[in-house]
């Protein structure tokens, strides 16, 4: 750690303190009251803004670069220059850990976008249109829900040979829309029975503009909700992944292949094992802690798991 | 209810013959091949060809496919390219050892997960059900490989009261008398089930406590305040009751997680389970262990809804069951 990487998380700190300050005190209305109502959701938040920062922020905060390698430090414990200590091959953890953090919220992210956007079109397809595209989407559904999923996710990757960072993405995001899908369509086959479809639809407006700009707009609540708690199971999908070597490849840091290089030096470096795991488990929680609160907002009819 | 049944096994093989079809086509489509060696060195193209006669792997993928299916209609599933042996012997030994991790595991599971659940709505919206929900809300979010390496590192390394990998002692193992090999066993098993158990209570606790504090808002549970029960007989004789049924319901879905945290756990701990013989027979491009593997976790996965299903409406009179 340096003064001016310390500085930097201190303005982070600020800055955090004040986004999350201005949040509150924004007139969001009944669901914004509802929201920061839990204490779990404001922790959530702070945490949420405060790791994406300084994941944007990487090289501001990381006295070291991620890649880079002291040789007279392999496996140090944490010290002031290096506040996480150094892994098995001299790499500063608190510096990887930062790098870290970018793949691994970026593809919990990116990948949950992709299959919220898939499970929304593929549940109100099947919700809206009925019949035998309903059949046929929930059966296929129904397949893809009785594969446990890291089994598709290191299948493809291993037969495909090693995946790039995008096209991991591109993958967790096809494997992970089976579950929204339904949500959407019961949702939708509620909606569709609605008089305002009706007028819509008498309107002479056609099926996909009316599932596009009148149907999902009311399925948000519920798209929303889906999106929060599902990025964490994402990145833990993700970490496993990177963990079993599969996803994605040293030296390009990631929390689950940060797990993994510490794994040998278990019994003599437990920090690098320890901290990438805190800090999955850290960034999971907020996200589930946050979803958790979305629920109760914007869907009171659904009370809290 | 015999026609539902009836509807529902057909619906699964469905599924479970889609699966495979699936996995099938998708992994002779990918590039690469089988039985090219890993660190470069070149192969015989002669002993390639012969191997791949052997697999029947140079015939047209419509071809094998159909081999394949005809193969598995008389229960046979080919031979392990990895392992060199029939891929149902190498599934019938990890078999047991994913059934006695995943078993240990639910029962731990459930039985923590429903006691906390209890707990929390006893005293909900308490200090002590908020403590209990930030507690459950964290194993619920921890990487389930980590927290296998975290408790190898304090009971294995630091503490040494436990054994960090296996089903049992290689060396003392088969001098043991059998209660010594039962301790043994059990002793192996601590560590990996705990892991297993401790990650999906987090997930039971939390449903738990959502059903209970939705049983505990329904006017039969007002009455019965009302006749002047105790609360604990209100809160276990009749909102616990009903607030068990989506508890069954989530047994169903148990397995997957179970199944998808044995393939992490099961490398961690090097047990010879399921999961750790799929994960290894993708790496190796197995194609007949894959496609075997496939098929059992499916099944499994397909089997355990159909039963949650079926104890649903056993524990639930207002459930019929009707094609």
């Amino acid at each position: 750690m340096t003064s001016a990487s310390l500085v930097a998380l201190i303005v982070i700190a600020v800055w955090t303190g004040t986004v999350v300050t201005w949040c509150r005190r924004h007139p969001w209305g009944d669901a914004g009251r509802r929201f920061f109502r839990y204490p779990s959701a404001t922790a959530g938040m702070v945490i949420l803004v405060f790791l994406a920062t300084v994941a944007l922020c990487a090289p501001l905060v990381t006295p070291y670069p991620p890649y880079q390698q002291i040789l007279t430090l392999q496996d140090h414990p944490p010290t002031w220059l290096h506040p996480l200590g150094t892994d098995f091959i001299g790499r500063d953890v608190w510096s990887r850990l930062v790098y870290g953090a970018r793949v691994s919220l970026g593809a919990g992210t990116l990948g949950m976008l992709l299959a919220v956007t898939l499970g929304a079109l593929v549940g109100a397809a099947a919700g809206y249109f009925r019949g035998w595209t309903d059949a046929l989407l929930m059966r296929a559904v129904d397949v893809g829900l009785s594969i446990p999923r890291i089994l598709l996710v290191l299948c493809a990757i291993a037969l495909w040979g090693t995946l790039g960072v995008g096209a991991l993405i591109v993958l967790l995001g096809l494997t992970g829309w089976f579950a929204t899908s339904r949500i959407v369509r019961a949702e939708v086959m509620s909606v569709r029975e609605r008089p305002y479809t009706d007028a819509v639809r008498a309107l002479g407006a056609r099926p996909w503009w009316i599932i596009l700009r009148h149907v999902l707009p009311n399925t948000a609540a519920a798209l929303i909700v889906s999106a929060a708690l599902g990025i964490g199971n994402m990145m833990l999908l993700e970490a496993g992944v990177s963990f079993l070597g599969a996803g994605i490849q040293p030296p390009h840091p990631s929390w689950g292949n940060m797990i993994a290089d510490g794994r040998d030096q278990l019994g003599t470096a437990p920090w690098t094992t320890l901290f990438p795991g805190l800090a999955i488990a850290l960034a999971v929680m907020a996200l589930n802690a946050t979803g958790d609160a979305l629920r109760d907002a914007l869907d009171p009819k659904a009370r809290g798991v | 209810m015999r026609a539902w049944l009836l509807r529902r096994i057909a619906a699964g093989i469905a599924i479970v013959f889609a699966t495979v079809s699936l996995s099938f086509v998708a992994i002779h489509l990918a590039p690469g091949r089988p039985f090219l060696p890993a660190d470069e060195r070149p192969m015989n193209p002669a002993v390639l060809a012969r191997l791949q006669r052997m697999y029947g792997l140079d015939q047209p993928i419509p071809v094998q496919y159909v081999r394949y299916l005809a193969a598995l209609a008389r229960g046979e599933m080919g031979e392990s390219f990895s392992q060199r042996r029939p891929v149902a012997q190498a599934i019938a030994d990890a078999v047991p050892n994913t059934l006695l991790l995943a078993t240990s595991a639910l029962a731990i599971d459930f039985t923590l997960g429903i006691l906390i659940g209890l707990l929390q709505a006893a005293r909900a919206r308490r200090r002590s059900d908020v403590a209990l929900g930030n507690v459950t809300l964290f194993f619920y979010s921890l990487p389930i490989f980590w927290l296998a390496l975290v408790l190898q590192l304090v009971f294995g390394l630091r503490l040494g009261w436990f054994p960090i990998g296996g089903v049992n002692d290689p060396a003392l193992y088969a001098s043991l008398p059998f209660l010594g090999q039962l301790a043994d066993r059990l002793h192996h098993l601590v560590l990996p089930a705990l892991t297993l158990g401790i990650v999906g209570a987090g997930g039971t606790a939390r449903f738990q406590r959502a059903s209970l504090l939705e049983a505990l808002g329904q006017e039969y549970v007002r009455t019965a305040r009302a006749k002047g029960l105790a609360e604990p007989a209100v809160l276990i004789r009749h909102a616990w009751r009903d607030a068990l049924l989506p508890v069954i319901a989530l047994s169903g879905v148990a397995l997957p997680f179970l199944l998808t945290g044995a393939v992490l756990i099961e490398s961690v701990f090097a047990w010879p389970g399921l999961g750790k013989l799929a994960a290894d027979a993708i790496g190796a491009r197995d194609y007949p262990l894959v496609l075997g593997t496939t098929l059992l976790a499916t099944s499994a996965v397909v089997l355990g809804s159909l039963v949650a299903d079926v104890l649903t409406a056993v524990a639930d009179p207002r459930v019929r069951l009707t094609a």
